[in-house]
Parts: structure tokens; C-alpha cells; sequence
């Protein structure tokens, strides 16, 4: 006889009831970063040695910026979702993997804000 | 309904054995880069720390911003940024060999290794490249 319910096999989310959706995210942004991180490593080629006007003219512009926005969020996302499989793995008490997890999303958020909040004031506030 | 008592839930982060981990395997090429991909995306997480702060001080204003340009420009913020583009490629590299795994392909002996050891090769050198190329357009 099966103890499982049909209600869990309806929902195909697993023991960590998010099904596999974490693995897919990670997987999703890993894919999104390749071209972004390209992209990122071009224009810091051209910004490393840029004073602050050339730094705000191509970081401002919209097209830098959108797609700084783009590869901030997706970095961030994707590192959030790593670095939680990472404490996972080592953190074995109960509680210090709950302040580390928090902790782990509200860095990624501030790094995320920051940068964004830092990334719109080039554009729109000069 | 039998009268025996049930075994106590074990306690929840008591200290119940783990399978067998790093210590007991000898090392191999293939399973450092597993690490290697691991601690890159760990160092680069904390790195991400740089561009905030770069992002930040544009947005302060030029002096601020001057002053942090020349902290990278220094020769210890050149090591760092050295660093988190090694650290960056060869996280890109081995995220692609992780794509060709999920597609199912790629687990051979001989594929296995192959992979392994263009990714660290391509890794350092398209890290010497971006950076020769970083000086010749200074
Ligand atoms: C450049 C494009 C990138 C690609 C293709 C990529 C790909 C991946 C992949 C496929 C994984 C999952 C590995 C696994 O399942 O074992 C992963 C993990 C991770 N990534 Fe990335 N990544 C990229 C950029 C980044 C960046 C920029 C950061 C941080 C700022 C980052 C941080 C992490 C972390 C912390 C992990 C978890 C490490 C682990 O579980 O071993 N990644 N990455």
C-alpha cells in the first residue's frame, strides 16, 4: 500500500516544495549572465581608466544603462540562488542556516539596490 | 494499532553521521574544478561588492568617484580586479560545461577531462587577453 497522497503527485513539488524550480532559475540566469557578463567585461574595458564625466555618459546612456540594470539583476538573482545551495550544503544547525539564508538575500538586495538605485541616478539625475 | 512506543524523532541537528566527504577521496583534476567553480562563484558573490561600489560612487559625484578609480587603478585594486576576472571567466567557462551536462552530454572519461582542462586553460588565457587589451585602449 502507498502512504503518498495523490495530492503530491498532482503538484510534482518534492520534499522542498518548490519542485525543481530552484534548480531552473539558477540555470536560467547562468544563461542570461554568459552574454551579460561578456557585454560587462567589454564596457569596464572601455570605462577602467574613464573620468567621471565619460563614466556617466556611457554608463547614463539608455542603452548602457538598461543593460547594466539587466546584467545586475540577473547577476544578483543568480548568485542569491547559488549562495543559498552553498550554505545548505555546509551549514547542518537548524538555526544558523535560517540567519545565514536571510542574511544571503538581504546582501544580494542591497547589492542589487545600490547598484540599480546608483545606475538610474546617471541616467536621469545627471 | 500495536502498544509499542514509536522511536523518538531524532532531534533536528543532532549530530547523526554524513556520508563520506572530501577528506576520504584522493583528489582528482576534474573534481578541483567542481571546487574551483564553486569557491570562483563564492569569491565573485563577495565581489560584486566592487561594482555596487563603483556603481555608487559615479553616482556621488566626480570626486568621490575620482578617488575610487584611483584605488582600482592602484596596484593593489589592479591584483583584485586581476583576480575577479579570472575569477568571473572561469566561472563563465565552467557554467558552459555545466550546460553540456544538463543536455545530457559530455560525462566520458576522456570528455570529462578534456573539458576540464579548457576550461582552466581558456580561463587564464582569456583573462591575459582582456587585460592586454584593457592597457592597449588606456
Ligand atoms: C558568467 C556567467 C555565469 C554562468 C554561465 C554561471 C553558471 C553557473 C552554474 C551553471 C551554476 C550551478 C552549478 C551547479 O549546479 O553546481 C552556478 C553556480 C553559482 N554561481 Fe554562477 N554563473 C555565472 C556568473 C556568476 C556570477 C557573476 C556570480 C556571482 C556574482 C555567480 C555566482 C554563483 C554562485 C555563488 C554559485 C553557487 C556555487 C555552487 O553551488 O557550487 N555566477 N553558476
Amino acid at each position: 500500500m502507498s502512504m503518498r497522497t495523490p495530492l503530491k503527485t498532482i503538484r510534482h513539488l518534492g520534499s522542498a516544495k518548490d519542485g525543481t524550480s530552484h534548480f531552473w532559475q539558477q540555470r536560467l540566469t547562468a544563461v542570461a549572465n554568459v552574454p551579460l557578463v561578456i557585454g560587462f567585461v567589454i564596457l569596464v574595458i572601455m570605462l577602467s581608466g574613464a573620468t567621471h564625466a565619460e563614466f556617466v555618459a556611457a554608463a547614463g546612456s539608455p542603452l548602457g544603462a538598461i543593460f547594466l540594470i539587466a546584467a545586475v539583476l540577473s547577476v544578483t538573482w543568480h548568485m542569491r540562488l547559488g549562495m543559498q545551495v552553498v550554505i545548505e550544503d555546509y551549514i547542518h544547525s537548524e538555526g544558523m542556516k535560517i540567519v545565514l539564508v536571510l542574511g544571503n538575500t538581504f546582501f544580494t538586495a542591497a547589492i542589487a539596490l545600490v547598484s540599480v538605485f546608483s545606475i538610474l541616478k546617471l541616467s536621469f539625475g545627471g | 494499532m500495536s502498544e509499542t512506543t514509536p522511536t523518538p524523532h531524532p532531534r533536528i541537528g543532532a549530530d547523526r553521521p554524513l556520508s563520506p566527504h572530501l577528506q576520504v577521496y584522493r583528489p582528482l583534476f576534474t573534481m578541483m574544478m567542481s571546487i574551483v567553480h564553486r569557491i570562483t562563484g563564492v569569491g565573485l558573490y563577495f565581489g560584486m561588492f566592487l561594482l555596487a561600489w563603483w556603481l555608487f560612487a559615479a553616482a556621488s559625484g566626480p570626486d568621490y568617484f575620482t578617488w575610487v578609480q584611483g584605488f582600482f587603478g592602484s596596484w593593489f585594486g589592479q591584483v583584485i580586479l586581476f583576480g575577479f576576472t579570472w575569477a568571473l571567466l572561469h566561472h563563465m567557462l565552467g557554467g558552459l560545461r555545466h550546460f553540456v551536462w544538463d543536455m545530457g552530454h559530455g560525462f566520458g572519461e576522456v570528455e570529462r577531462e578534456t573539458m576540464a582542462k579548457a576550461t582552466l586553460a581558456g580561463s587564464v588565457i582569456l583573462t591575459v587577453l582582456v587585460w592586454i587589451i584593457g592597457y592597449m585602449v588606456r
